[in-house]
């Protein structure tokens, strides 16, 4: 702290996101992150406006080109520029991360926060549920679906999103459970507000922080799981593609043409680093008790 | 806590019996079957095989056989390797994937616990941030590419090891190493994380200021508190390598069960992927149950009850 204003409050957030500021491998994580989800969507916009997804379609006479100044990263088996490959591939990647991710706390919270607001026995009873659900091999669910009801995008971060909420409940439930007895959430009840109300309104936002915290952690792991379900074959279809898809293709023609897996793995763990980054920024600075620094 | 074994194990049993129902009707309402074949065969043959294998009758009366057979052990008849029983495929298969397991679990214990103990005791010097973000860039790195470039390096460009098979044990090195490694990076974080946790603590300072040697104030006193967030790790971890066992076998062309039962899903080899489904559960239950003990034993104030 430089200098402190008597006159300026210090608040939960404001505190947090000084902190955030100072972390210099947050911030670092953060601009690259930017920066990729701009160039990747960007493309992907500026393709679609422009009608030229075609445009990746390339000239087979020009294929597995090495990198070069008009084709920075080479071309692949189709003569496709795997600059734009990449790109593109980046959107569904980031795409599934989040949209698993959401899903993931939709389910969790409201699971974790319904356990701990009820308590007792239900809440036993809904938590027993949560351990042994934590023991189950719940990746071998995701490739069974996935293999079974086809490659399909939006049963993808369905499913993954299905198996991510475990932790999420069990953080909620633990925030509810120490919030529910004090006076604001008293006071709500005095007023004859509904449970779900309370719930939703008045807990909710005081229980942001940990919530924050946990979903930018969810985010890398969905994406690892993307990328690992690709890997097994078990991808968006095509033509579509996303990192794991590029990466599965080009592990398999990895000693003679390198760049189809170099620059999709740099693409995919450049994003991955900032988004752990961010995740461990975000954790110091809105959970600072946690931090194990 | 032999009653809390006991109950766990009891508790094993309603669980699995609703992944087996959950698994078989997974696979009977997903489309395709097991001899539904790109080229057409005679109808008489095609009904002969599903007669012979039961799948003529109702769906209701073959769960209930199927469900009758597993109580008493007996998993089924592949589909697709007609001469061999599942239990037969696992027990062939499963030592594979177990060997590769454990030397990768061994090779990630090796380096992530000296790294992550050292990291913590020089905190913010070099010996902190040097392994710290080389594990940061463990966990980032998926298999599936490290695989292939230590195969690039390791056997196309220096030639030290053969990129395919299971044949003799210098085979197991490079596919152990490659999913060893990245687990080591978390082990290694979680432990820097747990060592810092009780290195702050006031008995910790006491035992320094009695003047215990550093080793005797790291072995004696911080090691086990200090590893209980490891601990917890491995029951997740298990599951891990059994999931990472999928990609490694499948790149490296290892006969493990992982990669038969990606196979058999894709063939709809539906015994086989039940039986599959059912081995991996009751292990991770198991596996589960040995890491409560281990940390009850690590900390005793986490009771069994």
């Amino acid at each position: 702290m430089t200098s402190i204003h008597p006159t300026e409050g210090a608040s939960l957030w404001r505190d947090a996101w000084r902190r955030l500021a100072r972390n210099r491998m947050a911030v670092f994580g953060f601009v690259v992150f930017t920066l990729i989800t701009l160039a990747c969507f960007g493309t992907y916009g500026y393709l679609w406006a422009t009608g030229g997804m075609d445009a990746t379609g390339g000239k087979l006479s020009q294929n597995f080109l090495p990198p070069s100044g008009s084709h920075f990263f080479g071309t692949d088996d189709h003569g496709r520029d795997v600059f734009v490959r990449v790109l593109v591939g980046g959107c569904i990647s980031l795409a599934v991360g989040f949209l698993a991710t959401a899903v993931s706390l939709v389910i969790g919270v409201t699971y974790g926060s319904i356990a701990g607001y009820l308590g007792g026995r239900a809440d036993a009873f809904l938590m027993r549920i949560v351990d042994i659900l934590y023991a189950l091999p719940f990746v071998i669910f995701v490739i069974l679906l996935m293999v079974l009801f086809g490659r399909n995008f939006i049963l993808m971060f369905i499913a993954i999103g299905a198996v991510e909420w475990l932790t999420m409940a069990r953080i909620v439930r633990a925030q509810v459970m120490a919030l529910k007895n004090t006076e604001f959430v008293e006071a709500a009840r005095a007023l004859g507000y509904s449970d779900m109300r309370i719930i939703f309104v008045h807990l909710l936002p005081n229980m942001l922080g940990p919530i924050i915290v946990y979903a930018s952690l969810t985010v890398p792991a969905v994406m690892m799981l993307e990328a690992v379900l690709s890997f097994l074959g078990l991808g968006v279809p095509p033509p579509m593609s996303s990192w794991g898809v590029l990466i599965k293709d080009g592990a398999e023609k990895i000693d003679v043409y390198p760049w189809l897996l170099i620059f999709p793995a740099i693409f995919f763990s450049l994003t991955l680093f900032s988004l752990n980054f961010i995740g461990d920024g975000l954790r110091d600075a809105l959970d600072p008790k946690s931090s194990k620094d | 806590m032999l009653r809390f074994i006991l109950m766990r194990i009891l508790q094993a049993v309603p669980v699995l019996f609703v992944i087996a129902s959950l698994t078989f009707f997974m696979v009977r309402l997903a489309p395709g079957g097991p001899f539904t074949e790109e080229k057409t065969i005679p109808k008489e043959i095609q009904e002969r095989i599903e007669k012979h294998y039961g799948l003529d009758q109702p769906l209701w009366k073959q769960y209930l056989n199927y469900m009758g057979n597993l109580v008493r052990g007996d998993l089924g008849p592949s589909f697709k390797y007609p001469d061999f029983t599942v239990g037969e495929l696992i027990r062939r298969s499963f030592p594979v994937s177990l060997q590769l397991g454990l030397a990768a679990l061994v090779i990630a214990l090796a380096l992530g616990l000296p790294a992550g103990i050292i990291a913590a005791l020089q905190k913010n010097t070099l010996l902190d941030y040097l392994p710290m973000s080389t594990a940061m860039m463990g966990i980032c790195l998926p298999t599936f590419v490290m695989g292939p470039l230590l195969i690039l390096i390791f056997s196309s460009a220096l030639g030290w090891f053969s990129p395919l098979g299971w044949y003799t044990w210098s085979d197991m090195i490079l596919p152990s190493l490659t999913l060893g490694l990245y687990y080591a990076a978390y082990i290694a974080r979680l432990t820097r994380g747990g060592m810092l946790e009780v290195l702050n603590q006031d008995f910790i300072r006491t035992a320094r200021a009695k003047g215990a040697s550093e080793s005797r104030v790291v072995l004696k006193h911080s090691l086990k508190g200090g590893l209980l967030p490891v601990v917890s790790f491995l029951g997740p971890a298990f599951a891990g390598l059994i999931s990472g066992s999928f990609i490694i076998e499948t790149i490296f062309f290892i006969p493990g069960l992982g990669r038969f039962f990606v196979t058999a899903a894709f063939n709809r080899d539906y015994t086989m992927v039940i039986g599959t489904v059912l081995f991996y559960a009751t292990l991770i239950i198991l596996l589960n149950l040995l890491v409560d003990i281990i940390q009850a034993w690590l900390n005793p104030r986490t009771r069994l009850e």
